[in-house]
């Protein structure tokens, strides 16, 4: 084999990258199926960013007043700037009912109502009949949700005997004319090299945040499958939207979640004004995320921020009944006092806008199937493939996605891609041949990368990124500041050339880990301004300051947009589906987005 | 007794120094227990010094500043960087922590840092975890019932049912407490330890879950259980402040009261 490295071979009917929420979901309802699954992650499962979701899962159980999937559909279409399909938004928000049941009845210890049912928040743009009322919609374990659900899922998948490959780095997809037959990984705890076969192969590696300076995601959020998916020469979707949370915490970035507004929390400026009555005057602190994080940026710029700096805004909580916090805030709690030396009974928590989402990812249907585009086909599937969870854009989350829609993102999407690649794979099938080339391209990039030998330290070029991402694709952008944003960039990828690896040890090799794992983050972030600067309207997330108008008219579409291997960005668009799955439910036609 | 000294292998030497780089204006020392499995030799305690002025107030901040700025093979886990992954647990100044918890304001003069202890190590301050892991799934740590869940709605639990999961479902399986206690150093391969017994507490306490008697039976032995002697190591040193010698206090009184 190239390079004279020893590379085991192992086969499987599946494989899932990633064991997060999405992924773990997908493992065990492919487990449950009689499928040969394996599921490689880099980190041990319940240390993946899933664990921290904090504010809940959202669906229309109606346990705390009416509600209906229906309405929930429709906040999800006005959350996205109507950029989301509304088809995968209707299977979504139907399936969502079922989804929590199912997580109920898989042991999720969520809250519970006076009557025992489980206890419901509301959240940023979840309304009752179309936007009237608020509706309690949001399911919560206190603030652990993303918690609660991560154990269960390994739990469950424990019990269907799932077999885990932990600590394993995915290092690219196998690609051969144009179907993925597998995955090449890297063992860390023994240093070996691994070919994963399998007939699908479920992308389910997470978000990109990191990278940006200050994110709310974890160190390993590097959405590497993104990455893999731009070097087999697949698009990604919508890059251009990046969920800014509004509450994160000054200084150190850990996230606060939205339901300390669903519970009666507030912010204000310097002047201790409830500045989000002049933004939203109908849902107030309970607009969308986009909205919020725009209005604290625009307080903040204009001279009203709070602390020595004005450069911050205070998250109030310190009315709330201390029962309510130790009951159903109890986390924040602790990261406040933590991170901010704060206690929240008696302080405001400083926040600031952080980057905690990505709306974009690898395109997909509500299948969980990839796309791509194959002549006029601008919806062609890629046989082999399939994406779930934040790597994945099926979209339903649009230009800008709900606080508690993405907990259930990943359970509805997690299952309905196992459900499809149980129809679409045979057990125990034999696998197609593949030739020695893909492995041999992959080997070439790692050991590349393993015996880089320049002047350029890792941790020097991210956080050159860190600091472009951080000022050039931010919360407003501009056609100018994107332009010396893509310009910068480039100067930064050009950097990677001299990157220099220290350790060149095959065991646990962090500092390699790292430049892989730049390397992957580059290429996202290349894309993304890419996306940012093409997109001539505000739209969600996306708020340009020289096009401050939605265009439905132009824009109307997703992006698309692949990295071609010299390293030069190619865009193309795709239609939003403005159609429904069923008959249950008409399409909600774009209309002005007011809060 | 015969004689009794750890293998000449595990013995620690020390290591390099990396000083401060010139300038710094509050200089710390932190060193750090290494040991490179390709390289093989003892470990070692390398020093580093930092400037805390140009650092974040976490031991974490302090290590990947480290590993950014001064030495890039240093190896350790770390996630989530907020106290609710459980990767970077260590041993710092003598107590197993999560580094991105601890502040260096709360540490010693000079930051000790070593792995979690008495686990294989496998390269710096990355133990091996592999049995851990492996017992708690030996406790099949998943819900038993045979009474089918309603169709299509929650099975129903009262506040105050669910209000004993509090303390318990928290775990974050940082491996922080099975590794301080001392009875799970000497009989580690058949005494389940503090974390593993939290779990299973977990379980036999949901008020929806119908196993309690044989989660009860499967945990009658005198080394998976009754090797706790109530030393307190485990809550001691919980990062997250849960109380596992009270879980399994718990679970020795269900013991019991069958018995009556």
């Amino acid at each position: 084999m190239a390079k004279g490295y020893e590379v085991i071979t192992h086969r499987y009917d599946a494989l899932v990258v990633g064991a997060g929420g999405a992924g773990l979901r997908a493992t065990l309802g492919l487990a449950e199926r009689g499928l040969r699954t394996a599921c490689l992650t880099k980190v041990f499962p319940t240390r993946s960013h899933t664990v921290a979701a904090q504010g809940g899962i959202s669906a229309a159980l109606g346990n705390m007043g009416e509600d209906d999937w229906r309405w929930h559909m429709y906040d999800t279409i006005k959350g996205s700037d109507w950029l989301g399909d509304q088809d995968a938004i209707e299977y979504m928000c139907r399936e969502a009912v079922p989804a929590v049941i199912e997580l109920e009845h898989y042991g999720v210890p969520f809250s519970r109502t006076d009557d025992g049912k489980i206890y419901q928040r509301p959240f940023g743009g979840m309304t009752t009949r179309y936007g009237e009322g608020t509706a309690q919609r949001t399911c919560a374990a206190a603030d652990k949700t993303g918690h609660a659900i991560l154990h269960t899922l390994y739990q469950q998948s424990l019990k269907h005997e799932a077999e885990f490959f932990i600590e394993f780095l995915a290092l690219d997809l196998l690609m051969e004319d144009g179907e993925c037959r597998g995955v090449l990984a890297w063992k860390l705890d023994d240093g070996t090299l691994h070919v994963f076969r399998a007939h699908m192969t479920l992308l389910a590696t997470g978000g990109y945040g990191r990278c940006y300076f200050s994110c709310t995601s974890a160190h390993t959020c590097t959405g590497d499958g993104n990455a893999m998916a731009l070097r087999a020469g697949l698009p990604l979707q919508d890059m251009e939207f990046v969920q800014f949370h509004p509450t994160g915490i000054y200084g150190a970035g850990c996230l606060i979640t939205e339901g300390v507004r669903g519970e009666g929390g507030y912010l204000t400026n310097s002047g201790g004004e409830r500045f989000m009555d002049r933004y939203a005057p109908h849902a107030r602190d309970l607009a969308s995320r986009d909205v919020v994080s725009r209005a604290m940026t625009v307080e903040i710029r204009e001279g009203r921020g709070v602390g020595p700096d004005r450069d911050h805004i205070h998250l109030h909580l310190e009315h709330l009944d201390p029962r309510v916090i130790h009951e159903r805030l109890p986390g924040i709690a602790e990261s406040a006092r933590i991170f901010a030396g704060i206690d929240v009974t008696r302080a405001p928590i400083p926040v600031l806008p952080t980057v905690h989402y990505n709306m974009g990812g690898i395109p997909t249907n509500y299948r969980g199937e990839v796309l791509t585009r194959r002549g006029d086909d601008r919806e062609a599937v890629v046989p082999g493939l399939m994406a779930v969870g934040e790597a994945a854009c099926v979209s339903v989350h649009g230009a800008n996605r709900l606080g508690s829609n993405s907990l259930l993102d990943l359970v509805v999407f997690g299952r309905a891609a196992a459900i499809r690649c149980a129809e679409l794979v045979k057990r125990r099938e034999p696998h197609k041949p593949l030739s020695g080339d893909p492995i041999d391209r992959c080997l070439a990039r790692f050991d590349r990368c393993r015996n880089a030998r320049g002047s350029r330290p890792t941790a020097d070029i991210r956080l050159a990124m860190h600091r472009c991402m951080q000022s050039h694709a931010s919360v407003f952008r501009s056609g100018e500041v994107l332009r010396q944003g893509i310009a910068e960039l480039q100067d930064v990828v050009d950097s990677f050339a001299e990157v220099r690896v220290s350790d060149r040890s095959l065991i646990w090799n962090t500092d390699l880990v790292e430049t892989l794992e730049l390397e992957n983050l580059l290429q996202q972030a290349v894309v993304t301004v890419h996306a940012a600067l093409s997109r001539e309207e505000s739209r969600g997330a996306h708020a340009r300051e020289d096009f401050p108008l939605r265009d439905d008219e132009n824009w109307l579409k997703h992006s698309l947009s692949w990295l071609d291997e010299d390293g030069r960005v190619r865009l193309d668009d795709r239609p939003v589906h403005l159609f429904t799955l069923t008959g249950d439910v008409d399409v909600f036609p774009p209309k002005p987005r007011i809060y | 007794m015969g004689p009794f000294a750890l293998p000449t292998s595990s013995k620690v030497t020390p290591g390099k120094l990396f000083p401060a780089p010139p300038g710094a204006r509050r200089p710390r020392r932190i060193e750090i227990y290494r040991w490179d499995p390709e390289a093989g030799g003892n470990p070692r305690l390398d020093t580093y010094e930092i400037d805390t002025d140009r650092c974040g107030p976490m031991v974490l901040d302090a290590l990947i500043k480290i590993k950014n700025e001064t030495d890039p093979t240093l190896t350790f886990r770390r996630s989530c960087r907020e106290g609710v992954c459980g990767s970077c647990a260590m041993n710092i100044d003598g107590t197993n922590t999560l580094a991105c918890t601890k502040a260096l304001d709360d540490c010693r003069a000079v930051v000790r840092v070593y792995p979690l202890p008495h686990l294989p190590v496998v390269k710096d301050l990355v133990p091996d975890l592999t049995h851990f892991y492996a017992q708690y799934a030996s406790i099949e740590p998943w819900i038993g019932a045979q009474t089918p869940p309603p169709a299509d709605r929650e099975r129903l639990q009262s506040r105050e049912e669910r209000e004993r999961l509090d303390g318990l479902y928290d775990c974050i399986l940082c491996a922080c407490c099975s590794t301080s206690c001392p009875s799970y150093w000497w009989n580690g391969d058949r005494y389940l330890g503090p974390a593993t017994l939290l779990q299973a507490y977990r379980w036999i306490v949901d008020s929806r879950d119908e196993t309690a008697g044989k989660r009860l039976d499967d945990l009658e032995d005198p080394f998976k259980l009754y090797r706790c002697h109530t030393i307190m190591n485990c809550t001691d040193t919980c990062p997250k402040g849960l109380n596992p010698a009270k879980a399994i206090a718990e679970i020795k009184k269900l013991l019991v009261e069958r018995q009556k």
